[in-house]
């Protein structure tokens, strides 16, 4: 069964990838804590190099507890929140 | 202890849409130990399962209580309720799903399942286009052309390449992986990439505008070369494409959530329904959507046939009412509307939009899960209850509305979550008997 109180899961929701070249041009190193922002939450993560997985521009973090923090609860008719093409800050600690 | 070795052949895997019923599990001393066929999502499934007898058969309160007692505290709460919702099922089997259809049913509840927060938006897309569909045997014995969109099944259905879609050999597709042509459509280059002979890679939230062009190069009619700077694929691109796709014998778009997660949701859905509608005037072609938990798309039926709707009902008049944005959970607790909630098989405590959680955590919760999820922990009432495919028989749906049967590996002192509901069904009813009411 799939473990939400496990470390493994734990780590897995709380990192997010990005695209190399982004990942140097605001100097971000591999591993380190980065925090992404919207008008609803701030939460604290781990980047990760996406390789070639992901274009210039596009994060992408798993779906689970810190994802969910940056869901809006606005379904559009739908019952589905706005759950990918997130708008998001990524905020570099120790940087302005 | 002794070693006390033996087989169970053919157990039912329940942990992605794929229900694989080809799993042999070896037992020993009260531990799956073995679980040939599974896949790496399957193996974690199985082998993390012991017989765990510690913790209470229910809390109330956070005190530990007898289930009877548990189920006098759930009705007590769900008959004062004026706007109830029961939330969930898509972990657990249909025989439970029935019955808690039943309970909304007589506490003039709203009924949603877990299809509302993943294939949701692709149910409104079947009510307004319809689905040309089929199984997934006819997938692997006829499909020349597989069309991923939005899905990554390399990590989310890990046998489904293999059962069913790239690489086994077919009736009409004798040579298997070389008698197929295999696209993927995503924002990202994810590991199902590698299965791909084309990958097109498209800008976040351009799903549609990409549907949509290919239906008008399918129908003939011209499209911008613009399209490329919109959407990131170019023009000659979606021309191979479609060309590839009306040439095909038989063509399957397997979609994900992709499109229902992002913004268009129904509207994403619908124009890939419609693009293998408008296909089958030139070849057969079929949409189907990639469904992830267990016995979600049991879930679809259960509440189908019993109620009209997939999900998102209501039966405060007295019968059934369909209307996603109304009457599905994200919005009834977002709105503050949901007085009481009963969550069966589901954990949104931990994956809910925030506001969501917080009107949870105001009202009065009932919980039906084998472990002591995020929702349990903030629940009035929880239940302990067997693992349906480990400790639980009955029935599940497979992705394609295949029923199939569980055969369990391992006895539980708990219930399942079909006994608790029934308990809670049946004294529902005799309270509405002692009320006067029908």
């Amino acid at each position: 069964m799939g473990d939400k109180a496990s470390l493994e899961y734990r780590e897995v929701t709380r990192t997010v990838r990005m695209n190399p070249d982004d990942m140097r041009r605001v100097g971000v190193e591999n591993g380190s804590k980065v925090r992404l922002r919207n008008a609803l939450a701030e939460i604290e993560v781990t980047c990760v190099s996406a390789k070639d997985e992901l274009p210039p521009g596009v994060l992408f973090i798993a779906y689970g507890p810190e994802s969910s923090k940056l869901l809006a609860g606005d379904t559009h008719g739908t019952g589905m929140p706005d759950s990918k093409g997130i708008e998001v800050e990524l905020v570099v600690p120790g940087r302005a | 202890m002794q070693s006390e070795i033996r087989v169970v052949e053919k157990a039912t895997c329940t942990f992605c849409g794929c229900v694989c019923d080809d799993i042999d599990l070896t037992v020993d001393r009260g531990r799956i130990v073995k679980a040939k066929n599974a896949c790496v999502l399957g193996k974690a499934w199985f082998l993390d399962h012991t017989i765990d007898d510690s913790r209470p058969e229910a809390l109330v309160g956070g005190a530990p209580a007898t289930a009877a007692l548990a189920i006098e505290e759930a009705v007590r709460i769900l008959a004062a309720a004026r706007y109830p919702v029961v939330y969930g099922l898509s972990d657990t089997t249909s025989e439970a799903q029935r019955a808690a259809v039943e309970i909304a049913d007589l506490a003039g509840a709203c009924l949603d399942t877990t299809t509302s927060v993943c294939h949701g938006p692709s149910g409104i897309a079947f009510e307004m286009v319809g689905e040309a569909t089929c199984t997934l045997g006819e997938i692997k014995n006829r499909a020349d052309l597989v069309i991923f969109w939005g899905s990554n099944p390399a990590e989310s259905h890990p046998r489904h390449f293999t059962k069913y879609s790239v690489t086994p050999k077919g009736m009409f597709v004798p040579n298997g992986r070389k008698s197929r042509y295999v696209v993927l459509v995503d924002v990202r280059k994810t590991p199902s990439a590698r299965a791909a002979d084309l990958f097109v890679q498209i800008k976040p939230c351009q799903d549609f505008e990409v549907l949509w062009a290919l239906r008008s190069l399918v129908k003939g009619v011209d499209v911008d070369a613009g399209i490329e700077a919109e959407t990131g694929v170019p023009l000659a691109t979606l021309r191979a494409l479609a060309e590839r796709m009306k040439r095909a014998k038989f063509g399957v778009l397997l979609f994900g959530m992709g499109l229902a997660m992002t913004r268009g949701k129904h509207y994403n859905a619908a124009a890939i329904l419609a693009l293998a509608r408008d296909l089958n005037r030139y070849t057969r072609f079929v949409a189907k959507p990639m469904r992830g938990h267990g016995n979600v798309t049991g879930a679809d039926n259960v509440v189908s046939w019993s109620t009209g709707y997939p999900f998102g009902v209501n039966f405060g008049r007295g019968y059934p009412r369909f209307n996603p944005g109304e009457f599905t959970t994200v919005d009834l607790l977002v709105r503050g509307e949901a007085d009481a909630a009963l969550i069966i098989a589901a954990d949104p405590a931990a994956n809910f939009p925030q506001p969501a959680i917080e009107h949870l955590k105001r009202i009065p919760v009932i919980v039906l899960d084998p472990v002591l999820s995020e929702t349990a922990r903030i629940a009035r009432v929880v239940f302990t209850t067997g693992v349906y495919g480990i400790n639980v028989a009955g029935t599940v749906y497979r992705m394609d509305d295949v029923p199939i049967r569980l055969r369990p590996a391992l006895p539980s002192r708990y219930p399942s979550d079909e006994e608790i509901l029934k308990g809670i069904a049946r004294r529902l009813r005799e309270l509405r008997a002692e009320r006067g009411c029908a």
